[in-house]
């Protein structure tokens, strides 16, 4: 039997992790179906067709879908979840809120977070935060599967010609009134999808001090991270926290300045590429997973890493 | 309004989490436990919500081995009424756990059932959604701030993409997110006053639900440690490293 993905957007365009989740059904079974729920979804249900490990798009289309809300999504999923073995979707807000909702009504036991497909029926996912991995079989006759989109690569967006079924909607849910959503708009690369991150900690001292975090990302075209004692300290918004309680980051520089590395953290940033720790504390745990370590006071340092990053011809961005 | 609260017991979060040699789990063997965090912010919205006078009472649950009452009693130092303590043993999914509550629900009738988005230990982010699709009822997970009105609540919700407010109808269920507010400390008068508010027992058999699980844990593994790097001696040649040796710049 087929996979079904349930596809991640924002009734345009599809949202980037979808490649990912994509992926890894694809890594289940290579017989992938995707669902797409949405209203007014014309364009990006056919982002979804282009996408060559799928095979097959269904596409849902009612003004109660505009909003997401799990509690009108899932019957309309169990419905057709009769004509496949898994159900995957990416482990962000949007999954996490949606597919136990779809496992309860099937009866499954569902498995959450997965970054590794070890066979059809077991994954391997982190437990305690990161800080051990668990391998898990399913015994469950139908899998529901949320997939950590950082620990997937995204799938090829071009050159796929799926064909498009459109599937009847299911009633409203009327317990459940969207009111708004409230997007945090900036000219910066999203923390999740970034390719690099400068975070800052407590040792920034101040919010004020966090322009110095900010002249650097403007520099290397990076988002702006924070530890969970710089958001506590309200020198930033939480949006910006990475750890087990922020996001889970894995981009392919991490830069922490003034952060000692709490395990929380490290959950939330140790799978980066490269990391570089800038930290007056030569003792503090963030240098264990540092590939590049400076021991310096950060007032001194950052201006001065301004300077060299101005004295270099090209940035990457 | 009668708000039912479920509390789980699990490692503490300060504690450095090891990994049983022979791969059957981790270390819990006197190791220091605690209520899941998020869990205590469930606690502290229920209690402050009866405080404002919008809630008449405030019963806190646990599902779990003997040991698992202390998170009840916790609760109830903090200003819960009266607790349920559900007794089983061994493993219990998140799907195990959200058929339990149901059978609770369906007895006890609170108007609002909140706990934590997530436990720490297992991370599945599961028992609040699996909950309110058995019981058909709305649900607000990883809420961040929570209005009482009549009949509805207000929830702000934290998604990636920022803040999202949705309006349900009561009966319905919320998942709390740590922003959500403070929780309080208890006061040694109140830890004693709470040793005399009731805590009824129930053993999970009794509540004929199929608790068994339906996921087999393979094996537990520490993982992959990251090799230590190296310490540069300025700033001119972490750049210079950053550049020609990782290229990421």
């Amino acid at each position: 039997m087929a996979v079904l993905l349930i596809a991640e957007h924002n009734n345009k365009e599809l949202r980037p992790f979808t490649l990912n989740a994509a992926t890894a059904a694809s890594q289940i079974d290579s017989d992938v179906h995707a669902v797409i729920i949405g209203q007014n979804t014309t364009e990006a249900a056919k982002q979804l067709s282009e996408l060559p490990v799928v095979k097959k798009v269904l596409s849902i289309e009612a003004a109660h879908y505009e909003n997401f809300t799990a509690e009108n999504f899932a019957p309309v999923i169990v419905k057709l979840a009769d004509s496949y073995s898994h159900i995957v979707c990416s482990a962000n807000t949007f999954g996490k809120n949606l597919m136990p909702r779809i496992a309860a009504h099937l009866d499954t036991s569902q498995v959450s977070d997965i970054i590794k497909v070890i066979s059809p029926d077991t994954f391997l996912r982190p437990i305690y935060a990161g800080n051990a991995f668990a391998t898990i079989k399913s015994n469950d006759p139908k899998k529901c599967v949320t997939i950590r989109p950082t620990s997937f690569d995204p799938c090829e967006s071009t050159g796929g010609s799926a064909s498009i079924e459109k599937v009847d909607a299911s009633e409203e849910f009327s317990n459940t009134k969207f009111i708004k959503r409230e997007e945090i708009k900036s000219d910066r690369p999203e923390l999740g999808t970034a390719r690099i991150v400068v975070s800052g900690g407590r040792g920034m001292q101040s919010g004020d001090n966090f322009k110095l975090i900010t002249e650097i990302a403007d520099k290397l075209g990076a988002a702006i991270g924070a530890s969970r004692a710089a958001v506590d300290a309200g020198y930033i918004s939480n949006d910006h926290q990475v750890g087990q309680t922020g996001k889970v980051v894995v981009p392919d520089l991490y830069i922490a300045i003034g952060i000692s590395g709490a395990i929380q953290h490290l959950a939330g940033m140790k799978e980066s590429k490269v990391i570089v720790a800038i930290n007056k504390d030569g003792e503090a745990p963030i240098f264990s997973v540092a590939d590049y370590g400076l021991e310096a006071d950060l007032f001194e340092a950052i201006p001065q890493f301004m300077e060299e990053l101005n004295k270099l011809n090209t940035i990457q961005k | 309004m009668k708000i039912l609260v479920a509390v789980k017991r699990v490692i503490d979060y300060n504690v450095q989490i090891r990994v049983k040699e022979d791969g059957s789990g981790v270390v819990t063997d006197n190791v220091k436990m605690s209520t899941n965090p998020p869990d205590d912010n469930a606690i502290e919205e229920a209690v402050k919500i009866k405080e404002a006078g919008k809630a008449t009472e405030v019963v806190a649950i646990t599902v779990g081995e003997e040991k698992a009452q202390e998170t009840v009693r916790k609760a109830l130092a903090v200003g819960a009424d009266r607790g349920i303590h559900v007794k089983a043993d061994g493993v219990l999914e998140p799907l195990a756990v959200s058929k339990i509550l149901q059978k609770v629900v369906d007895k006890e009738k609170p108007d609002l059932v909140f706990m934590g988005k997530q436990a720490i230990d297992d991370d599945c982010n599961q028992t609040g959604q699996m909950l309110s699709a058995l019981l058909n009822w709305p649900q607000a997970t990883f809420a961040s701030k929570i209005d009482v009105k009549d009949n509805k609540l207000e929830v702000t919700r934290e998604i990636d993409e920022g803040l999202e407010t949705i309006e349900i109808n009561v009966p319905a269920i919320v998942t709390c997110d740590l922003r959500l507010n403070e929780p309080r400390y208890a006061s040694l008068p109140n830890i004693m006053k709470a040793k005399k508010k009731p805590i009824e027992e129930i053993a999970a058999s009794d509540l004929g639900v199929d608790v068994s699980p339906r996921l087999e844990q393979i094996k537990v593994e520490e993982p992959p440690k990251r090799k230590a790097g190296i310490k540069v001696a300025n700033v001119a040649e972490l750049v210079q490293k950053l550049k020609n040796e990782a290229k990421v710049i």
